[in-house]
């Protein structure tokens, strides 16, 4: 069965600078179940991308397996995708990156994806700063193979099956941090406030960015005794300071008092504004990332927010010293070499 | 049989090696050498090999050698011959021995009235002496510890020492060899006096000591023409060079390693862009093989032409991936170096035993088009091809490789290339084209021929964008799960593999000049030894039509052929029986019909274990000759 969706729009709709409406960045009906987080953050997928006036065709969405990784096809329906194998989504996010630098690449994972079988390509992904907005959506259980718990569920949890969790849960911000990462965030799929300028500010990351996003699971643990429902996250959800992301050529037209607001300017121009909550520490402290992270686990809070961002991050291609164009684009004559130099080849081989 | 004047101890006199039965032999013989890994004996061996080619003499050496780094023994087997056989020939007519651990094996390699030379610095035990060997001592050693200070030298040099007096023994052209010195240590000039220093040492040690040359011997001949001499590996990285493909991700396994660390050292030769000093081409080195075919994968898919290389451990890593890629639709390229398995098993020995493993890599319904490379033009000329395929097909083609071809140096043809030959980069529509189009659908079978339309992400504002995943899904790539539509799908796959015949390489056929009723298919690095003994069974009177498989899926002409003669004899190296095995599954032959020759020992398969082979099955003598007649045509 395929689902299509309505095709209607409200004439007043706005559009974005390059004349599209927002509904121009939705895929089609999510399958998903209704009240599903991950639906929640497709939705800010979108609203991100609108409102960066990103050309949907030079966006390439890709994913593992899982409910979260079928979510690309219900955001970005003119961009391209590509639903991979299970935990696997990192490298063929990398070989895509490799070939063309120029497009936008969102990857899409779950925990399950991420923080088990795909746990290597992640770790080694985030290593080679590959330039992708990684987000996971964290439900803290296997949601298309029906509930098991995942690595990220924390010690104690439990799902719709009732068992508390006995092993130490993964925390993959933490790891991302560990490993390097520089730009690292924590959200959850229903604080859109939260989540969109954190994605519009990760898309704008010139190098690895990634996003942990709580997303529960309505089917298989929501329910009471887990710290993955809404309820919990609601509950016992700080957040690092609010985050106001100004595009480039964009004008700033809050106005933040002095000494309440953290910046931070992006190479392209644009500026991540984090004003200041109850839990404030230098945006470029890795140290203190981590020790914020962990404050709040000891606490029982889940600390959220842009953790940490290093702006001056270089991406593998500047590392690797690949070409300015993308690899893809180069031609023939480019690529292959001389007659000459083969029969100079040939010669030496005597 | 007894010992004329043999030297044991190699320095009262000149001494006449010569027994009664001693080889002679001009310009056909097999020399190994037995050293210790990581002394660095490959360079001066090398050399040797190099200087019989250059005397235009045909030779074919092979690196024999352990999963270690330093301390094991290896052994480096050059067979060196006029008429041109290069396959492995089975037994040793001269053994060079500087390693005390193996001589007791070396010494009992030596053929009767073959020769063993070693270094006499200790006294050699006298029960390594057989009367039928001619014991030749040199004091390497000592040699060195009278002629160089610094240990690493006097390790080295022993090496070269020892070309030098095989110079003499074998009456190499010594300038030949001053002239490799010269051309190996350019840039480092500083090396080459005392490197040519150590070759006279050696020269004059055994001229004075001993009657030079041996009965074995060999004279400059005009057989070697424009021929090459480089490994596999290399020219498999050189054909992706000249192919384009720009992205490389891997994961170390021998035998496979040097075909990306020969990419790179061409890449970095031909691949810098101009006018920035960039480059263009990226590496990876994976975190594991799972890894690296998912980099080609998404690589291919957005467009870029991109390999991997791995061997047998890689390849069942990979196979989740494979079928991803084969029901998708996305190319991919993967050379397959192969080895014996298992991953443990013994990685530095060769194999053709991942045949089947390769075709129906992955779950589901899935077979991939296997490429048979035989020698380093095959493997320039097959990694083009490759490309071509993947992208023609949209499909993984694999290079099945080994680590005979691979890792040693073979005798090629020269490497050709048509500049104006143009990439194939198969279906991929560009922006005018979509823009012609009502609607697209990337798995609609428009042609007919089971290849659809692809379109590179990126290229068009409102068309072309499309969701891939392995199935559920319907000709304009939207999701479903109609089984209808899933098995129409799969049809189609199989009418593209039926395309795919078209385009693969044909088989290369060798008919007997009798007729005859018995066929032999073979492929890879076998060809070289069948194509020796199908000289021997000839000049037995026992007349073989033969054909080399260079592509699976296998063409019309692999059935024909099948079907033409009564017996056929597949020749392959691994226990199973792997090829014969798909083509049973694949070419509906009655399965008497297709008799085994195997080599799974780890060792490249001889002429004479094939010769014998196929005269220990035939049926009787009744069946030797010819049953029929061949029309004359
Ligand atoms: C190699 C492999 N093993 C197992 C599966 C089955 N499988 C599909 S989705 C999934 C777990 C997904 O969990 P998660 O990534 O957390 O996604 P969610 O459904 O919770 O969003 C598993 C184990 C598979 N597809 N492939
Ligand atoms: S099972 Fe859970 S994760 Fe999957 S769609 Fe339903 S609510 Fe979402
Ligand atoms: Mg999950």
């Amino acid at each position: 069965m395929s689902y299509f969706k309505p095709a209607f729009r409200h004439p007043a709709a706005p559009t974005n600078s390059l004349g599209y409406h927002e509904d121009d960045y939705e895929g089609s009906l999510s399958t998903l179940c209704a009240g599903c987080g991950h639906d929640s953050v497709s939705g800010a997928i979108v609203r991100a991308c609108f409102e960066l006036s990103l050309e949907p065709h030079r966006i390439a969405k890709i994913s593992g397996i899982g409910c979260s990784s079928k979510t690309p096809t219900y955001f970005l329906g003119n961009s391209h995708g590509f639903n991979s194998v299970h935990g696997r989504m990192p490298s063929v996010a990398t070989g895509a990156n490799l070939a063309n630098r120029d497009l936008t690449y969102i990857g899409v994972s779950g925990d399950g994806d991420t923080a088990s079988i795909g746990m290597g390509q992640f770790a080694h992904l985030v290593r080679r700063n590959l330039n992708i907005v990684y987000i996971v959506e964290n439900n803290g259980c296997y949601g298309l193979t029906k509930g098991q718990d995942s690595a990220t569920s924390d010690v104690g949890s439990h799902s719709k099956k009732g068992d508390p969790n006995p092993f130490e849960s993964i925390d993959l911000c933490a790891v991302a941090l560990q490993l390097g990462a520089d730009f690292v965030a924590r959200s959850f799929s229903g604080d859109k406030e939260q989540l969109v300028p954190l994605i519009k500010a990760a898309i704008s990351h010139p190098g690895f960015a990634f996003l942990d996003v709580v997303s529960p699971c309505v089917t298989f643990n929501n329910n009471q005794g887990s710290t993955k429902s809404y309820e919990f996250v609601r509950e016992h959800m700080e957040a690092t300071g609010t985050v106001d992301f100004v595009p480039m050529h964009q004008e700033i037209t809050t106005r933040y008092e002095e000494g309440a607001s953290q910046e931070v300017c992006l190479h392209d121009g644009s500026v991540i504004h984090l004003r200041k909550g109850n839990n404030e520490y230098n945006l470029r402290d890795r140290q203190a990332a981590m020790g914020a992270i962990e404050q709040h686990k000891a606490e029982g809070q889940i600390l959220t927010g842009l953790l940490y961002m290093d702006p001056d991050s270089l991406d593998l291609h500047s590392v690797v010293d690949t070409s300015d164009r993308p690899l893809n684009s180069l031609t023939e004559e480019e690529l292959c070499p001389s007659l000459q130099a083969l029969d100079n080849i040939n010669e030496s081989l005597r | 049989m007894g010992y004329a004047e043999v030297s044991l101890f190699g320095d009262q006199g000149k001494q006449t090696v010569n027994l009664m039965k001693s080889i002679k032999s001009l310009n056909e013989f097999v020399i190994k050498f037995a050293n210790v890994n990581g002394t660095g004996s490959a360079s001066a061996n090398n050399m040797f090999a190099k200087a019989i080619f250059r005397m235009g003499i045909p030779v074919s050496p092979k690196n024999i050698f352990p999963s270690n780094i330093q301390g094991l023994p290896t052994w480096y087997e050059v067979r060196v011959s006029e008429k041109g056989y290069l396959g492995r020939r089975g037994g040793v007519d001269i053994v060079l021995s500087v390693n005390p651990q193996s001589m007791p094996d070396d010494v009992a390699d030596v053929l009767p009235g073959g020769y063993f030379i070693y270094d006499s610095t200790k006294p050699l035990d006298l029960r390594l002496v057989r009367d039928d060997v001619n014991y030749i001592g040199i004091p390497l050693t000592e040699m060195c510890a009278r002629e160089y200070k610094d240990p690493r030298q006097r390790l080295l040099f022993k090496n070269v020492i020892y070309i030098g007096a095989l110079a003499a023994l074998l009456d190499i052209e010594f300038a030949v060899l001053t002239d490799l010195v010269r051309s190996q240590f350019k840039g480092k000039e500083k090396l080459i006096a005392p490197n040519i220093g150590a070759l006279e040492l050696g020269h004059r040690y055994v001229s004075a000591n001993f009657e030079c040359p041996l009965g074995i011997r060999v004279e400059r001949r005009d057989c070697v023409g424009d021929s090459i001499l480089i490994d596999g590996n290399a020219a498999a990285a050189l054909g992706s060079i000249y192919a384009g493909a720009t992205v490389a991700a891997w994961y170390p396994i021998t035998p496979s390693t040097s075909v990306v660390d020969a990419f790179e050292r061409y890449a970095k030769r031909l691949r810098i862009d101009p006018g920035t000093g960039k480059k263009n081409f990226a590496i990876v080195q994976a975190e594991d093989e799972l890894s690296a075919m998912g980099m080609v994968i998404g690589a291919s898919w957005n467009g870029a032409r991109a390999f991997t290389a791995t061997s047998g451990p890689g390849i069942s890593l990979m196979s989740e991936f494979l079928g991803l890629a084969y029901f998708a639709e996305v190319p991919a390229v993967l050379f397959d170096i192969q080895r014996s398995g298992p991953s443990t098993g013994m990685p530095t020995r060769t194999q053709q035993s991942d045949v089947l493993a390769a075709a129906y890599a992955s779950h589901g319904d899935t077979k991939h088009v296997l490429l048979f490379p035989s020698d380093p033009k095959e493997c320039f000329d097959l990694a083009i091809e490759a490309y071509d395929l993947a992208e023609t097909l949209q499909t993984p083609v694999i290079v099945m490789s080994d680590l005979d071809l691979g890792m040693n140096d073979n005798m090629s043809p020269p490497f050709q290339w048509d500049p104006s030959r143009k990439y194939k980069r198969g279906k991929v529509l560009n922006t005018e084209q979509l823009d012609a189009m009502e609607r697209f659908g990337r798995y609609r079978d428009v042609d007919g021929d089971g290849i659809c339309y692809r379109t590179i992400p990126g290229t068009h504002p409102s068309k072309g964008a499309f969701f891939t995943r392995g199935s559920s899904r319907d000709e304009w790539a939207i999701y479903t799960e109609d089984g209808d539509k899933y098995a129409d799908n799969m049809k189609r796959l199989l009418l593209k593999w039926e395309t795919a015949k078209n385009h693969v390489p044909a088989p290369e056929l060798r008919e007997a000049n009798h007729a005859t009723d018995i066929g032999i298919i073979y492929f890879g690095t076998s060809a070289e030894a069948t194509h020796e003994a199908l000289d021997y069974l000839a000049n037995e009177g026992i007349y073989c039509d033969a054909l080399r498989i260079k592509a699976f899926p296998f063409c019309n002409m692999v059935n024909d052929f099948i079907a033409e003669h009564e017996q056929v004899f597949v020749i392959e190296q691994n226990r199973d029986a792997q090829m014969r095995s798909l083509l049973l599954i694949e070419c509906d032959a009655p399965p008497g019909k297709l008799l085994k020759i195997l080599e799974f020992n780890g060792m490249p398969i001889t002429a004479g274990k094939i010769r014998s082979e196929i005269k220990r099955q035939l049926p009787g003598p009744a069946q030797v000759t010819p049953l029929r007649k061949k029309t004359e045509s």
